[in-house]
């Protein structure tokens, strides 16, 4: 059976299932809406573009964060590849900090960056650096020492070596951080904007908690859920792939 | 004298143990347009050797002259072959054969000489190709191509044809030769096979076991290109030389074995 055919069939049987528990009636609409509802009210709002707006804002967020924490985390991967110190002192705080959940830094944006953009654009940045950082430094300290003895014995050294071989060679791991970052960015994203004042994904969402909107909320909740997976599996897993195979690092599909 | 490899001892330290003498007081001259083949069991410090003279590890005692120059670092003056091809995977095969002749020549330059030795190691349709698209021993003739367009006098080739399946590595060594024959370059060929040796090289240096030291070094007299039947004699010979070589590594590891 077609792997299509065998996820349609998952996704009718699951919301069969769903809509079984919603008839059966045993909680209210209010915590279990129908599929039918929540459908209706994602259609609602973007047809009356409230939803869309929110998600042009949420990629605005995303864009500025995710791109500022790719150039900061590539320039400090390649800092803690190259600058032994920096790898025993800065690079032990990055490792640490790597494991602090972003939502952890949503209190202090607010209190330095108030209710604004800022304090998410903040948040997603933090999201996304570390990991972006030391995977750039593991592609940087792992090239391969044939390509440099092959590229030494061409005559290629200092600067030209590094951004002639040394760069080249650590693409593979850059492309899975940018992945890694992006997924991160995403999860921060939403965890920065559940606390701002909008719009946004994630405030609509905190909105329609508030409101006692649930339909909204699972409506919001699918979304999410959809543009994090077609965005990784569209953009960042093709990317991944293209790179790995010319870089012969998995065997041609 | 081309190439002179003077008195070099090479040892490498280890962590709680002794070090380890690879290399001891190795001498070699080398003349101009000759192809030398190292030839030993593994771990005899050829390799060791060879990266030594291509300035890419520095001997603990000795020196490499080439041309009367003192050999300290890698360089234009001498190019080399890996038993991996070493190929940049993320240039076509034209950028890597050019990789060495960015500073030194305009782009038209480049595209004629790459076309050139392309053309020499009969792939000039796969230009435009990726590496990984290529198999094994066009991989390697890329390699090959890469040091050729260097157009240095002195070509270093450490096992080249090693990783490569016995078909492709007999049509590479007939390439190799006539390269050689053609551009008269100096070839320093480190191989741990005996027929290959023999085949292609005009002086076999045999090298013993650790610490490496040259244990035989002749001339090979026979007429190119060289048949089976003409090389069997000289084969054997270098076969009963080399097997209590062997056998003397093989008593060696079970020793370390057992006393660790």
């Amino acid at each position: 059976m077609p792997v299509v055919i065998k996820r349609i069939i998952f996704f009718a049987v699951l919301l069969l299932i769903w809509h079984s528990i919603y008839l059966l009636g045993i909680w209210p609409e209010s915590m279990i809406p129908s599929p039918f509802t929540v459908t209706k009210t994602i259609y609602a709002g973007f047809a009356d573009m409230t939803l869309v707006y929110d998600i042009i804002a949420s990629f605005r967020h995303l864009f500025i964060g995710l791109a500022t924490s790719l150039v900061i985390g590539t320039l400090l991967g390649v800092l803690l590849a190259k600058v032994r110190t920096a790898d025993e002192t800065l690079g032990t705080m990055i490792l640490a900090l790597q494991s602090v959940p972003s939502i952890v830094w949503v209190p202090l944006a607010i209190i330095w960056f108030g209710f604004t953009e800022a304090s998410i654009i903040f948040v997603v940045i933090i999201g996304g650096i570390f990991v972006m950082t030391m995977n750039m430094r593991i592609g940087i300290k792992n090239v391969a020492p044939i390509y440099l003895k092959a590229a030494r014995t061409m005559g290629s050294t200092g600067m030209d070596l590094f951004y002639k071989v040394v760069i080249p060679a650590a693409i593979p791991h850059a492309v899975t951080g940018a992945r890694l970052a992006w997924a991160f960015s995403w999860r921060a994203l939403m965890a920065g904007e559940m606390l701002s004042t909008g719009p946004g994904l994630g405030y609509t969402l905190s909105y329609a908690s508030d409101f006692n909107n649930m339909s909204l909320v699972i409506g919001i909740i699918v979304i999410i859920g959809v543009i994090g997976s077609v965005v990784d599996q569209l953009v960042f897993q093709r990317i991944e792939k293209k790179v790995l195979k010319r870089w012969g690092m998995e065997e041609a599909a | 004298m081309y190439l002179d490899i003077n008195n070099i001892s090479k040892s490498f330290q280890r962590k709680d143990e002794e070090p380890l003498q690879a290399l001891e007081n190795i001498n070699m001259e080398i003349n101009e347009g000759e192809f030398i083949s190292l030839l030993g069991p593994s771990g005899c410090g050829k390799s060791t050797l060879l990266s030594m003279i291509a300035g890419l590890s520095k001997p603990s005692s000795g020196s490499v002259y080439l041309e009367n120059e003192k050999v300290t670092k890698p360089g234009p003056d001498k190019s080399m072959v890996f038993q991996e091809p070493a190929l940049f995977p993320w240039m076509p095969v034209k950028e890597n054969v050019t990789f060495p002749l960015r500073k030194k020549m305009g782009k038209q330059k480049q595209d004629q000489a790459a076309a050139d030795y392309l053309k020499m190691v009969h792939l000039s349709q796969f230009a435009e190709n990726y590496p990984h698209e290529l198999s094994g021993g066009m991989q390697q003739r890329v390699a090959i191509a890469r040091a050729l367009a260097m157009d240095s006098g002195l070509l270093l080739m450490d096992e080249p044809f090693g990783a490569l399946d016995e078909q492709t590595r007999q049509v590479l060594q007939d390439e190799v030769e006539n390269i050689w024959m053609n551009t008269q370059k100096t070839i320093v060929f480190v191989t741990h096979s005996i027929r290959e040796a023999i085949k292609l090289s005009d002086r076999v240096i045999i090298m013993s076991a650790r610490p490496g030291t040259i244990i035989s070094d002749f001339k090979v007299d026979l007429e190119r290109p060289r048949q089976k039947q003409g090389m069997a004699a000289l084969e054997e010979n270098v076969m009963a030389i080399l097997k209590t070589e062997i056998e003397n590594v093989m008593e060696e590891e079970l020793q370390y074995a057992r006393s660790h």
